[in-house]
């Protein structure tokens, strides 16, 4: 086996350049589905000790990509090479028997059994007549945390459903090293992960790197990948747009290769905020914050910023009606907010537009116009009917003006791409007119392209008076967008910042606050010599 | 691509801006359109139904008959009715397995009340229908504020309110109506050539149709069946949305059950009803309702009553032994989910959802 650790890549690769002798990688492959060809002629290498991180707007062919890869789909041409081999992958367990795994972006964990148990599921030590070897389980997982530098963070005996998203990444990550791992694929792995949280994970892919495992590192982020890869490759409607050294590159040509135009990467906007309060709440505790304070102005864009578990989403479904209010006082506009009910606060003028897109917000199987006109159906209706006409007027110049890329407005939502499954639900949160709006990770798994229009719809609400709290774990876009953003750390508000004050280091100093040495405490692990 | 580095027109919502295109999309000529307008579920359905008619028409010069239809029409408007409020249940993401028990009680209900009352049609109806809202909304209350499960909440209705039939009947059937022209009238009149019967299913099977299709409420009802959480984020009261399904279950279940008395005369606490539930729900799922919420319509739930009434009153015309015709049941349903469930093509592996 040809030793690729210290063989980094040429700085200029033409791009499809195929697998050297012994290298492990695809040859021109392509998959069509039916008339759509997801992937066309890809040739790409992956060498063992490097990163190599692969880029593209939703749709480009990542997942399509990491499928063939990892034997979920098998290409209509071409072949993966593995080692120089050229193999058949016929199922996900062949290609992990032969060392190709992936850590997928949503985990999957089964939530009553042990962390070591979801570890090993399917491959669970057993003894005489099938019994589950506790001893054996236990020395391996032991072992396994030692190894991967996780002991302390993950308690194997603690069960699925009590991990934090962190934790049950790593779970995901030790099954991805259990056995030898050749080639081990990321898709998307920081999208759950607060940005501490992450810095464990990258800590983790360097000393995969330096073991000679070849690592493959799909994500949107901009930062991430130029910390962590060795080469760059970049698709665009199933093609390689181009492959290159990370050291000499940068994100200009990486957006232009992805979209094929220039983008600003990040979005300032100006101050449009006004003096009229919108949202007062005092006091607000739920089962989740205690003692939050808030207020958000008309024309105002508020950033709700902290780590994975701090309260932000449950902060938000508390406002929206959905989970119920311990104390404290919430208005609107001056009024009162109806507390327990969604539907009475969404009529008091609180639109919500969820974390979870497909799971809260969309109805996958409905039409871009069911999906928009849901929340004002009843001021579409005439004696209970609704006015068809009026329903499609509205669809249409709600997702217009949101530029909703769809053949039609009867188009099933779970067809469209993440960036417009997207408009779709702010499309119904606008048509709606609400006085505050909350959004909740508005920019999660979505394209460049696609963000930055989702930032401008952000900054043209603003402007027309529209009141707006935004969630994100990506500091970049809070800091372009908020003009002030309020940072929460385990329930409680730890600290304001207007925009003058805001920088990356002050909202986490905030977020992290006294939590690093709080053992256990839900903002997850903490890497040994790690961040700022 | 292009058009995303022209600024949004935001702040315009003016119809059909540049680059909209959407909805214009038409299908096709008319003919094409309508086929389209039926739906691939129903076409099958349509075939099968005409393969049934055709091949039990051979076997039998008399099944074709108008008399024979009309007896298959009659025989299918109690399975019918159910069926179609299974439909909209289903649609919503629950389900209803206690369709039968329900009218076998009103049945009996209706008839003890027409006695006791003096030989009152009003007293029997009126009395069956407030028993079939009060059931439904018990069950909805059970699955809404017990947080039970719609399957489990209503396999216990199926045993409970059976059990309560048997006990205000005695376990026999009760009183006899034949001799009140309503009931007779319900049972045996006719309009326009066609059963009363049959234009009762027909006005229940149009109402909730209109329902599903034209209304906010129907719109709701898929919603909440489609994605019960963005439903309640999107400001539905699925709660008050789920206890009313389940009453209108009850009160056309109350209604199948006062035609159960009308046609055989008395009121009946489970020989008619028994096994209405299996009927109701593998209609539904034939027809083309996905059994986890969301999808379905009344067209295809009625198609695949037709269809299960024609093969039913075939195998019995050909002497086939009633126990075949269980099997065969069991084996639609069967066949019309995994069907179904190919067709999704959500989820190839993994247990289904």
């Amino acid at each position: 086996m040809a030793d690729r650790a210290t063989g980094r890549p040429a700085a200029v690769e033409p791009a499809g350049a195929p697998p050297p002798p012994g290298g492990t990688g695809v040859v021109a492959v392509t998959k069509a589905f039916g008339a759509v060809r997801a992937l066309s002629g890809v040739t790409l290498d992956f060498p063992r000790g490097a990163v190599t991180a692969l880029m593209g707007e939703n749709g480009a062919g990542k997942s399509t990509l990491l499928k063939i890869l990892t034997g979920d789909h098998r290409p209509t041409e071409g072949h993966v090479l593995l080692d120089g081999r050229p193999v058949e992958l016929r199922s996900p367990a062949q290609a992990r028997a032969l060392g190709i795994r992936i850590v997928p972006q949503e985990p999957e964990i089964v939530p009553h059994v042990s962390v070591a148990e979801n570890v090993y599921a399917g491959a669970l030590p057993t003894g005489r007549g099938r019994r589950l070897d506790r001893a054996a389980l236990r020395r391996r997982i032991t072992a396994d945390l030692e190894r991967l530098g996780f002991a302390g963070v993950l308690d194997p005996d603690l069960p699925g459903s009590r991990l934090t998203a962190a934790q049950r990444q790593l779970v995901e990550i030790m099954r991805a090293l259990t056995g030898e791992a050749k080639l081990i694929a990321f898709d998307e792995p920081t999208s759950s992960l607060s940005e501490h949280e992450a810095d464990t994970l990258f800590a983790l892919i360097g000393r995969l790197r330096a073991q000679g495992i070849a690592v493959v590192y799909v994500s949107h982020r901009m930062r991430e990948i130029f910390r962590l890869a060795d080469r760059i490759a970049v698709l665009r409607d199933g093609e390689l747009a181009g492959v290159q050294d990370a050291r000499g590159t940068t994100e200009g040509d990486l957006v232009r290769q992805m979209v094929g135009r220039d983008l600003s990467a990040v979005f300032v906007r100006g101050d449009v905020a006004t003096d009229r309060v919108v949202l007062r709440a005092r006091g607000l505790t739920t089962d989740h914050v205690r003692d939050v304070d808030l207020t958000v102005r008309a024309g105002e864009v508020v950033g709700l910023a902290g780590l994975i578990g701090a309260g932000r989403s449950e902060l938000a479904l508390a406002l929206a009606g959905d989970l119920p209010v311990r104390s404290g006082t919430v208005t609107l506009d001056g009024q009162p907010l109806p507390v327990g009910s969604p539907g009475r606060v969404i009529r008091a003028g609180l639109g919500l537009a969820p974390e979870e897109r497909k799971a809260q917000a969309l109805f996958l199987h409905r039409s871009i116009r069911d999906n928009t006109s849901v929340a004002v159906l009843e001021r579409l209706r005439r004696w209970r009917f609704v006015r068809r006409g009026a329903e499609r007027d509205l669809a249409r110049a709600y997702t217009d003006r949101l530029r909703v890329r769809a053949p039609s407005i009867e188009h099933e939502v779970r067809k469209l791409s993440g960036g417009n499954q997207q408009k779709v639900v702010l499309a119904r949160w606008l048509a709606r007119r609400p006085k505050l709006l909350i959004l909740d990770e508005p920019t999660r798994g979505i394209d460049v392209g696609a963000k930055a229009e989702i930032h401008r719809i952000v900054a043209d609400l603003a402007e027309e008076g529209v009141a707006l709290l935004v969630i994100s774990s990506e500091l970049p876009e809070l800091l372009g967008l908020a003009d002030r953003i309020v940072v929460l750390q385990n329930g409680r508000v730890t600290g304001e910042l207007d925009r003058a004050e805001a920088t990356e280091e002050a909202v986490l100093q905030l977020a992290m606050a006294d939590d690093i040495t709080a053992a256990g405490a839900p903002a997850g692990p903490t890497s040994p010599g790690a961040p700022t | 691509m292009t058009s995303a580095t022209t600024p949004p027109a935001v702040g315009r919502p003016g119809p059909g801006g540049p680059g909209s295109g959407s909805g214009r999309a038409r299908r096709g000529g008319r003919p094409l359109a309508l086929l389209a307008g039926i739906g691939g579920q129903n076409l099958s359905l349509l075939g099968a139904l005409a393969l049934v008619l055709t091949v039990f028409g051979l076997l039998d010069d008399n099944y074709l008959g108008w008399t024979n239809l009309q007896v298959i029409a009659e025989a299918a408007t109690i399975t019918g009715l159910l069926a179609v409020v299974q439909t909209v249940v289903i649609i919503c993401g629950g389900l209803d397995i206690s369709v039968g028990s329900q009218a076998g009680l009103a049945s009996v209900v209706s008839a003890m009340a027409f006695t006791s009352a003096g030989s009152s049609a009003i007293a029997g109806t009126a009395a069956a229908v407030a028993v079939g809202i009060l059931v439904g909304i018990v069950n909805g209350l059970v699955i809404v504020r017990g947080r039970v499960n719609a399957t489990i909440a209503t396999l216990a209705g199926l045993a409970a309110y059976k059990g309560i039939a048997q006990l205000v009947s005695d376990g026999r059937a009760q009183g006899y109506v034949l001799g009140d022209p309503v009931f007779v009238f319900l049972g045996r009149g006719r309009i326009a050539g066609l059963p009363v019967m049959v234009w009762i299913l027909i006005i229940v099977a149009l109402a909730v149709h209109v329902l599903l299709t034209y209304t906010d409420i129907g719109r709701n009802l898929y919603a909440i069946g489609g994605n019960d959480t963005a439903a309640r984020l999107a400001g539905i009261a699925i709660n008050k949305y789920l206890v009313a399904v389940y009453a209108l279950i009850g009160a056309v279940a109350a209604l199948a059950g006062i035609l159960l008395t009308a046609r055989t005369g008395s009121g009946q606490p489970v020989s008619g009803s028994e096994g209405l539930e299996l009927k109701a729900i593998t209609a539904a799922a034939l027809g083309g309702c996905a059994l986890k919420g969301g999808r379905g319509g009344i067209g295809g739930t009625l198609l695949a009553v037709a269809l299960l009434g024609a093969l039913e009153n075939g195998l019995t015309v050909q002497g086939i032994n009633a126990f075949w015709q269980n099997v065969a049941q069991g084996s639609l349903l069967v066949v019309a989910v995994v069907v179904q469930q190919s067709r999704s093509g959500d989820r190839a592996v993994g247990l289904p959802g």
